[in-house]
């Protein structure tokens, strides 16, 4: 049973993270689709059109490669996490299936329409679809968010004559005020990734000297749309997310800042390594005071270390936990950094001509990635040992009749499979970006065969 | 309300059913109804930009069934963990196939994925159908609340049963067969030329397999859950559904014959819609009938809090009100022939265009 628990927390583990790497690209996406489509109809340039029909191109293959990945999310509930699903199957079931019901249909029916039906649709009817599509998929991001806000911050539920958790308020689920920080901080990291990524497709372009147009376009939305972004990400959303660990979760929040000891004056550590058997942190580079101070807004305010709270309590993985936690803020900051840095260069026109600046903003591509997964560990290591905070531990949630025998060979099947399907993919986004936003356009460093138009 | 919502679940099934068995079943028979690169890519087109929403229907029914039937969804999925996880890895194949294929033009890049696209379709069609045979012969379920069938044991319906035997095999075989006969119809309404006339023939042949197999597992049926025969004699009513099979069936070599094509389609509708709500019909008020009847799980020992069910019950319908209407906007836009030209339906703006 321990055995089996550490594979299907594994299994979970492997095949969100390989999921989240498509739903952060479409969500950020679409508000950039949207931004395209929006700029073609108010200056009637169809350059913005065609960019918004590469960027499409590019959101189509991930939104299959995230929809594929994400329907094993959905069935794990059921297959690995079976006491878990019954236990809170009419809580956290309401919003996976509003999920279905409300956002996959529209994203799925719009986007067949918005790669498919430009013509048919005409120029507003396509820049609906284009909205639809981003309302569907940011629908789906906060329902998402909502189950997982549940499971952080259980609230709006009672207990059942058998113990099981029923809904109590359906309001109280959907909205409230761990939900909506969740949910805001998601998001702008996903936008992060768009932004990230459209900028570094047109820094490849500018630095290669090709599709400048294009190159500029989308150096320009990327940037734009990304300082804003980066900005809104610490403040006020990571803010107030810590402020919520602090309030709700004290023992997480000491295990992410490596704090073992209760102290005032409490400093934040840059970096160091958690040694849990000692309870110390080795090789600490720390700001004084700075933990208090983000915290209770007071430097000599006491927090509350490890120490206070019985170890039974204690997130059991607290160096994965507390890493994830500072490679998150620290990319964070660095974005910030970036961005900041190429708003400043683009507000003196001197942007696309730096090209010290285009190789960062290319060198960049995988980082919020990196960023928004180290996130999602935080969030989830954070939670432990449990699965619904203080109500189940996650130790009770696993199926009981799934052996670790019949879990190790499906996490090797979905690791096969999914190892293939990252080759494909990567690939095929690499045609994309190699064909560019004008496919008919002849590239003098392309072989002289016409390409053939299908 | 357990009731209610045991109609909701089961009629977001019937229209997964419906509709993604019509691209199920073209997927099966997509290397024998299409030899050419064009004709394969009609074929493709005609379920392009349809296949990934008729999808939907099954994660929606799945999110319905989560927070209708926690306890269902527990000891159902984990009980079935092998199968299912066999089934998530072949909708992961198959919506490659179909994404993936037209990207590149190759000799060996379309062949891999047309194989492929065929193949996951096909042992999609078994697969759902043999979970269908499992529901319906029962499942080994105990005190606990939990199960775990291993994929085979003897193939026997004894008491150390097995996900695959000879009647859950056999209910594999006739969803295959029915979803082939549907698939072919719909490929039939939606392309012309050699592909329109070889899915004429498939359709006609399948229909012979699926009105044998049908009348074959249907007297097994009645041996194996007898809770069907049971409800049919306490609700003589319920012998509407078995009839819409039958008419469905009769409706479709009626019209095959008359070589309406629309009709033809719909005729196949309505057999599986049929057959589906017998069973649906068949096996209440259990929603996973026990090998041993006393650990049933019914509509009642399975459903969530009554709050929520009532509060589902309102978004719900707002749901499905708005998904019909996109349907029918994405389905109207995508109506008629798909072009004979052999256009990729990630360039399906020429063939909408060109109608």
């Amino acid at each position: 049973m321990e055995q089996a628990l550490g594979v299907h927390r594994l299994h979970f583990a492997f095949t969100i993270t390989f999921h989240y790497i498509f739903p952060q690209l479409t969500m950020g996406l679409a508000l950039l689709i949207l931004y395209l489509k929006t700029k073609a109809l108010r200056t009637g340039d169809d350059h913005y059109n065609r960019a918004a029909q590469f960027w499409g191109r590019i959101f189509g293959i991930n939104f299959a490669v995230g929809v594929v990945t994400g329907i094993p999310m959905e069935f794990q509930f059921g297959t690995n996490w079976a006491a878990f699903s019954r236990a809170a199957g009419s809580v956290i079931g309401q919003t996976l299936a509003m999920e279905g019901v409300f956002s996959f249909f529209l994203e799925s029916s719009f986007l067949g329409l918005f790669l498919f039906g430009e013509k048919k649709l005409g120029r507003i009817g396509h820049w609906l679809a284009a909205f639809l599509v981003w309302l569907g998929s940011w629908l789906s991001g906060y329902l998402i968010v909502a189950t997982n806000a549940w499971m952080q911050y259980p609230t709006a539920y009672r207990t059942g004559r058998h113990g099981e958790i029923e809904l109590a308020s359906f309001w109280g689920l959907v909205v409230n005020k761990w939900v909506l920080w969740q949910y805001a901080h998601t998001m702008l990291g996903a936008v992060q990734t768009g932004c990230f990524v459209m900028a570094a497709v047109g820094a490849f372009y500018l630095l290669t000297q090709r599709d400048e147009f294009y190159g500029r376009t989308f150096v320009k939305g990327g940037v734009l749309v990304g300082v804003i972004a980066a900005c809104l990400q610490l403040f006020p959303t990571g803010d107030q997310q810590g402020k919520l660990i602090t309030d709700h979760q004290p023992v997480t929040l000491a295990a992410m800042e490596g704090l073992f000891q209760t102290q005032s004056g409490a400093p934040i550590t840059l970096i160091g390594q958690p040694n849990v058997p000692a309870r110390k942190l080795d090789n600490p580079i720390s700001v004084p005071g700075a933990l208090s101070f983000l915290t209770y807004r007071r430097w000599a305010a006491t927090v509350r270390g490890l120490d206070a709270f019985p170890e039974d309590q204690w997130p059991d993985m607290i160096p994965l936990l507390y890493y994830s936690y500072h490679v998150m803020v620290g990319l964070g900051t660095m974005f910030i950094a970036v961005m900041v840095l190429a708003a400043l260069l683009l507000l003196r026109g001197k942007l696309y001509e730096s090209r010290w600046m285009l190789w960062i903003l290319m060198l960049c591509l995988p980082l919020p990635y990196i960023a928004n997964t180290a996130g999602w560990f935080t969030a989830e290591l954070g939670r432990q040992p449990w699965v619904i905070y203080g109500l189940l531990r996650t130790a009770h949630g696993a199926s009981p009749r799934v052996s670790s025998g019949n879990a190790w060979f499906t996490l090797l099947g979905f690791m096969g499979m999914y190892s293939v399907l990252s080759i494909l993919w990567l690939f095929l986004i690499y045609r994309e970006i190699e064909t560019g936003p004008e496919p008919g356009k002849q590239l003098h460093t392309e072989s002289t065969v016409p390409v053939e138009a299908k | 309300m357990g009731t209610l919502w045991y109609c909701l679940v089961a009629s977001m099934i019937v229209v997964y059913v419906l509709l993604d068995g019509f691209d199920l079943g073209a997927g099966a028979i997509h290397l024998i109804i299409a030899k050419t690169d064009d004709e394969r890519r009609q074929v493709l087109a005609s379920i392009g930009s349809v296949w990934d929403a008729n999808e939907v229907w099954l994660i929606a029914a799945g999110g319905t069934l989560f927070f209708a039937f926690p306890v269902l969804y527990a000891s159902g999925f984990s009980g079935f963990y092998l199968p299912l996880m066999m089934v998530l890895w072949l909708l992961i194949l198959r919506g490659a196939s179909i994404e993936f294929r037209n990207h590149v033009k190759s000799r060996v890049w379309d062949p891999f994925w047309d194989f492929l696209f065929s193949a996951s379709s096909a042992l999609l069609a078994v697969f759902f159908g043999a979970a269908l045979g499992n529901v319906v012969r029962g499942v080994p379920l105990d005190g606990s609340g939990y199960f775990f069938e291993p994929l085979w044991t003897d193939f026997r319906l004894g008491d150390l049963t097995g996900i695959l035997d000879w009647y859950t095999v056999l209910v594999g075989l006739l969803a295959l067969i029915a979803l082939v006969m549907h698939g072919a119809l719909w490929v039939r309404l939606k392309t012309t030329g050699p592909v329109n006339d070889r899915a004429a023939r498939i359709a006609g042949s399948a229909w012979w397999g699926t009105i044998c197999l049908t009348a074959l597992v249907t007297a097994i049926t009645f041996r194996v859950q007898p809770q069907v025969k049971e409800n049919l004699t306490t609700w003589p009513w319920g012998l509407v559904f078995p009839f819409l099979a039958v008419a469905g069936a009769a409706g479709v070599k009626f019209e095959l014959a008359k070589r309406d094509e629309r009709k033809a389609f719909y005729a196949s509708c309505a057999y599986l819609m049929g057959m589906l709500t017998s069973v649906v019909f068949g096996i209440y008020p259990m929603v996973l009938p026990a090998r041993d009847p006393v650990y049933s799980l019914t509509v009642v020992s399975a459903k969530a809090g009554t709050y929520g069910l009532r509060m589902g019950a309102i978004w719900w319908t707002l749901g499905m009100i708005l998904a019909a209407s996109y349907f029918s906007i994405l389905y109207r836009s995508f109506a008629g022939k798909v072009g004979a030209e052999g256009s990729g339906y990630d360039h399906a703006d020429e063939h909408t265009a060109s109608h």
